[in-house]
C-alpha cells in the first residue's frame, strides 16, 4: 500500500530508473487568508472529462499533456475516467468519481464553511506523463494565468 | 506518473502566488520531486481518497490536506505523512 510492491515487476523497474523531475528551488506561497475565506480550486490528474469533451488521448508518445476544464456546477455522476495507465485499479473511481475528483465534498466543505468558496472552474489532466516538457512549457503556462485572473487562492491537487 | 505530474502543477501554481497542497500516494517520488506541500496517504494507486461511496472516509483526506495550507510550522519542501 503506497509503495512501488502493489506494481508489476514492469512497472517496478520503470520507477526505479525514471529520472524524476526534480522542484528546486522550492517554491512556497503562505495562505494569504483564512481558508473559510479562500476561493479553492480542485486539480485532478485521474484524467476526468464531461460527457461533452475528448477523452485523454492514450496513443501519445510520452503521454497527453493536454488538460480539460471542468464546471463548479458539473453534476459529478455524469464524468467519466479517462486515465490510460493499466498499473492501477480503476473500478473505485468508475464507481464513484469523487475518489479523485472529490467535487461533492468539496462543496460539502464549502457549505460548512471550511472552505471560503469554489472556483467556477477545475482542472483535469491525464496523469500518466513519462515526457513532461510539453506539460511544463506549453499546457500549464496557459492555465496557470486563468486560475490567477479567478482569483484563486488555494489548489487542491489530487494524483491517481 | 501520476504523483510527479501533480507535483509539477502545484510548483507553477506556488511560483504564481496560489498555495497548494498535493495529495501523493509513493512517498518515493515526493522526496525526489520535492513539490511545496505535500500529504502522503496510506491508499494504493486509484484510491487516493481512501474508498468509493466512502464521504466520511473521504472527507477525512481532505480536512487533513486543508489543515496543511493553515500549519505555519511547515517548510518547503513540506512532506506529512496522513494518519
Amino acid at each position: 500500500m503506497g509503495d512501488l510492491n502493489e506494481f508489476s515487476f514492469k512497472y517496478r523497474l520503470f520507477l526505479k530508473t525514471y529520472p524524476w523531475r526534480r522542484v528546486d528551488p522550492v517554491p512556497w506561497t503562505p495562505l494569504r487568508k483564512h481558508l473559510k475565506d479562500s476561493r479553492l480550486v480542485l486539480v485532478s490528474s485521474a484524467g476526468i472529462v464531461t460527457s461533452n469533451q475528448k477523452p485523454f488521448d492514450r496513443t501519445i508518445r510520452g503521454g497527453d499533456p493536454s488538460i480539460r476544464e471542468i464546471r463548479s456546477d458539473i453534476d459529478v455522476s455524469t464524468l467519466t475516467e479517462t486515465h490510460r495507465s493499466d498499473a492501477f485499479d480503476h473500478s473505485g473511481i468508475q464507481q464513484d468519481p469523487n475518489l479523485a475528483f472529490p467535487l461533492e465534498r468539496l462543496r460539502e466543505l464549502s457549505e460548512d464553511g471550511r472552505i471560503g468558496s469554489l472556483n467556477h472552474r477545475h482542472l483535469s489532466v491525464m496523469g500518466s506523463i513519462t515526457a513532461p516538457g510539453r506539460l511544463i512549457k506549453k499546457t500549464i503556462p496557459l492555465v496557470v494565468p486563468k486560475l490567477v485572473e479567478d482569483i484563486v487562492d488555494v489548489a487542491l491537487l489530487i494524483p491517481v | 506518473m501520476c504523483n510527479q505530474t501533480v507535483c509539477l502543477v502545484a510548483a507553477e501554481l506556488e511560483r504564481q502566488g496560489i498555495s497548494t497542497v498535493v495529495i501523493q500516494l509513493l512517498r518515493q517520488v515526493t522526496e525526489k520531486v520535492r513539490p511545496p506541500r505535500a500529504l502522503v496517504v496510506p491508499f494504493r494507486h486509484g484510491y487516493p481518497l481512501d474508498s468509493p461511496n466512502n464521504p466520511q472516509k473521504q472527507r477525512a483526506v481532505l480536512l487533513a490536506a486543508l489543515n496543511l495550507f493553515e500549519d505555519q510550522k511547515l517548510t518547503p519542501p513540506a512532506i506529512v505523512d496522513f494518519k
